[in-house]
């Protein structure tokens, strides 16, 4: 019953200090294992998790993390939904753009984490908030071949 | 000399960052998970150290670090940049295969730092040999 309950369904974390991003890094880590993740995939994913954990938190004062175990036939996956209710992202192109930095930092977050995942979504409202959504797969699936 | 005149290690969420000095050399040792404000406490400690020990190399071994990501990745760099102005060297040692992809495909490729590794061959980069015998010339 326990075992059962680990995948069941999605779990929100806060989001709203450091040391809620180093428990956001270490819950990604375990689901990602759990899933059957290899080492390089989970620690792509626990960075892009980082990245974007961190954006909830400066840029959108914090909110929390929805991590989603998905299935798919043979390969799981997972999904996160960073959501923050902050001032929204202006302008989403020059957010994506490496070196584009509005706090100081590098630039590479959004970008940088865009690269590491398969799937990557932005949905940012001025004045509301904004979600990012990012999903990978355990097993990349190969794109299907047409056979003559 | 008193060396670490009022600088222990990094302290932050229950966590320290071990600094020791070997002769000329400072040898940082990261593991497991290091928040933001900690590596922030770390660049001030180290800089510190330099400073008041005046050694001319910093060998930073991240082989227990499971992630790098931008923000200590930019603090890595800074420690580094922080370092030569004090005329001391920086070598980066350990770092695991899984985070050089990822550091490489995240867009930080850290051209600044010189890399090892690990300590063994840091230390040698600096010109400090840590293993004796085996008949050396």
């Amino acid at each position: 019953m326990m075992q059962a309950s680990r995948h069941a369904g999605p779990a929100d974390l806060p989001i709203g200090s450091d040391a809620d991003l180093a428990w956001v890094r270490q819950q990604v880590r375990q689901a990602a294992a759990e899933l059957g993740f290899g080492l390089v995939q989970q620690t792509k994913l626990v960075t892009a998790a980082s990245e974007l954990a961190r954006n909830t938190l400066v840029h959108g004062g914090g909110g929390h993390v929805r991590i989603t175990p998905l299935d798919a036939g043979s390969t799981h996956g997972l999904r996160l939904d960073f959501v923050d209710t902050g001032p929204g992202i202006r302008d989403l192109d020059q957010a994506l753009t490496d070196g584009y930095t509005s706090g100081g930092g590098l630039g590479l977050g959004l970008s940088g984490a865009k690269r590491l995942v398969q799937e990557f979504e932005v949905d940012s409202r001025p004045g509301e908030g904004t979600t990012v959504t990012v999903t990978a797969w355990a097993t990349v699936v190969p794109p299907s071949r047409t056979v003559p | 000399m008193t060396g670490f005149a009022g600088h222990g290690p990094a302290v932050g969420h229950g966590f320290t960052v071990p600094v020791l000095q070997l002769g000329d050399v400072l040898l940082v040792t990261l593991q497991g998970e290091l928040h933001d404000g900690m590596a922030e406490q770390l660049q001030e400690d180290i800089t510190a150290r330099i400073s008041n020990t005046r050694v001319s190399g910093v060998v930073i071994d991240i082989s227990g670090v499971e992630i790098v990501d931008s923000f200590l990745g930019r603090v890595l760099a800074e420690i580094a940049a922080g370092a030569k102005l004090l005329a001391a060297r920086t070598v980066l040692a350990g770092m695991r295969p899984a985070v050089a992809i990822t550091l490489v495909e995240l867009g930080l490729t850290l051209p600044g730092l010189r890399t090892a590794l690990d300590v063994e061959r840091a230390m040698e980069l600096l010109g400090v040999t840590t293993r004796r015998g085996e008949g050396s010339p």
